[in-house]
């Protein structure tokens, strides 16, 4: 099977510094891959180099077998931890703006049958996230969880191969994040989505994911700090059982954290 | 004892409290306006409020003989037709390169130092190469409005835009949008209540330019009658001209800010700041 997304040796550098080195990586379709890692390790570089916001200074990225676009196209959805929904447009107006988009490249405006139907796919997708009692609400009214809602929901409207998540659940209080916990997992499940999700709480990276990957230096230079990046130094595949059992190396780098 | 810090007039108090100063401000003035005449019934530098009346009424309901028309009316229309096509003017550009620097990085590299630059040359200054360019028309007193609006509110909304976080840009683009529908529905309703504000705030200086110019070329406008009539020393029509002026600029501003909140709801909170 084509792995929906590869990374073949990537490097990110920044002149001298080196951020990643020697990065290969696959994630299968239907894999919910869960990053974790210490402050500064780039994590988040993963995703920026996913959504093309960063190209590698070395080796190449694949979506689905093909060389990734060099800039976020709608092939890969994204759920920032914040500011991720348009504040000027309703909770309905977000979701169906990717509809909007696709189908009016000129307006942004559907009209008639065109938008009763993104409309009525919207009202379904809200639905399932639990949003359908605030369709008309602007985004500044919702809770952060709520907001966070949406943002998936207007992320999956697209129909992604891959959904990126960026800290999704890191700025929710402990309640809300069990539920929306149990939310990716149902909408992941249902969907058939592929994730990719980069976060530091690596309870929540185990609990998620069908692989944990574990990004940090494998080598460290105290006089040249930046001399040598990060790369997945753990690559856990886990089934049900290991979920609940965190292997203590990857403890260990949290608490460095 | 409270502190005085935390102490907040409530309601009613809270508008007396802001009358109060006003209310002794024009008590001090027919004061000194009675003491004046008390000495000189002639006076013309503080006119009582009856002679103002008086001037005010050949102004505003009789027709100038040689015109044909009610000055104050003839001057209202030809000062709000000035500033209305400057400010619109001044908006619409505001738009295009505000939104243009804000988004692009080509713009921004290529516009950008060319606006900062335009924008410290004091619009006053190149006035007279606006009347050698345009003449003494209409013309040139609108280019001086918008000459000196214009650069700080482009910089203004470009530094606005520039401001909305990178997440909403990125996300937009993973919906499909093309820089076209990020600029149309991402950028362009988020820069409207901005742009609203920075209108509001630039007819201050909007005012300025305009009086000026019809101060120096002119033979109609609100700027023109007060700097006319100054020498007769005619203060009975100066203060009603500038309390009319002040008036219509108050006017505007709440039409503005009104419009902003009936239109762009999203950006103001219930009962917060804006």
């Amino acid at each position: 099977m084509t792995p929906v997304l590869s990374f073949r040796n990537v490097w990110v550098e920044y002149g001298d510094h080196v951020v990643l080195e020697k990065v290969s990586l696959d994630v299968a379709p239907g894999a919910f891959v869960s990053i974790v890692g210490p402050s500064g390790a780039g994590k988040s570089t993963f995703l920026r180099l996913a959504l093309g916001q960063e190209a590698p200074s070395r080796g190449e990225i694949l979506l689905d077998g093909a060389p990734i676009p060099a800039e976020p196209g709608p092939d890969r959805g994204v759920v920032f931890q914040r500011y991720s929904v348009f504040p000027h447009m309703t909770v309905l107006q977000n979701v169906m703006f990717g509809a909007r988009c696709d189908q009016a490249p000129l307006t942004g405006l559907l009209m008639g049958a065109d938008r009763r139907q993104a409309k009525a796919e919207a009202v379904a997708i809200l639905e399932q996230v639990g949003l359908s009692a605030a369709l008309k609400a602007f985004p500044r009214a919702l809770s952060g969880g709520m907001q966070q809602r949406l943002a998936i929901a207007q992320a999956l409207i697209t129909k992604p191969r891959i959904l990126l998540l960026d800290e999704p659940f890191g700025a929710l209080d402990p309640g809300v994040r069990l539920d929306m916990h149990e939310l990716i997992t149902g909408l992941w499940r249902e969907h058939g989505l592929t994730i990719l999700m980069v976060t530091h709480d690596i309870k929540e990276a185990f609990k998620l994911g069908t692989r944990v990957i574990a990004v940090d230096k494998r080598r460290h230079d105290p006089h040249a700090p930046k001399r040598y990046g990060s790369t997945a130094v753990y690559d856990f595949p886990l089934d049900d059982k290991q979920k609940t059992a965190i292997p203590r190396e990857i403890a260990a780098l949290g608490a460095r954290d | 004892m409270r502190r005085l810090l935390n102490a907040r007039p409530r309601g009613g108090g809270r508008l007396l409290l802001g009358l109060l100063p006003i209310a002794i401000l024009i008590l001090l003035y027919l004061v000194a306006s009675q003491a004046r005449h008390a000495e000189n019934p002639r006076d013309k530098i503080l006119p009582t409020p009856a002679a103002m009346a008086e001037s005010m009424e050949i102004m505003a309901l009789q027709k100038d003989p040689r015109t044909g028309e009610i000055p104050l009316a003839a001057d209202t229309k030809a000062s709000l037709t000035r500033l209305g096509i400057a400010v619109g003017a001044a908006a619409a550009t505001t738009l295009v390169l505000g939104l243009s620097i804000g988004l692009l990085p080509y713009a921004r590299a290529g516009l950008g130092p060319l606006v900062a630059t335009i924008s410290v040359i004091p619009p006053i200054a190149v006035l007279p190469i606006l009347f050698i360019v345009f003449g003494l028309g209409e013309t040139a007193k609108i280019v001086l409005i918008f000459v000196g609006i214009t650069p700080f509110m482009v910089r203004d909304l470009a530094s606005h835009v520039a401001a909305i976080p990178e997440e909403q840009i990125v996300k937009a683009q993973t919906l499909g949008a093309s820089t076209w529908l990020v600029a149309l529905q991402v950028a362009l309703p988020q820069a409207m209540p901005r742009l609203i504000d920075s209108v509001r705030f630039s007819l201050g200086p909007a005012w300025v330019f305009l009086i000026s110019a019809e101060a120096i070329a002119s033979d109609v406008g609100l700027g023109y009658r007060i700097f006319l009539v100054r020498r007769y020393l005619a203060m009975d029509i100066i203060l009603p001209y500038v309390a009319w002026i002040s008036l219509l600029a108050v006017i505007i501003d709440l039409a503005l800010l009104t419009w902003s909140r009936t239109a762009f709801r999203w950006a103001h909170a219930p009962g917060g700041r804006r």
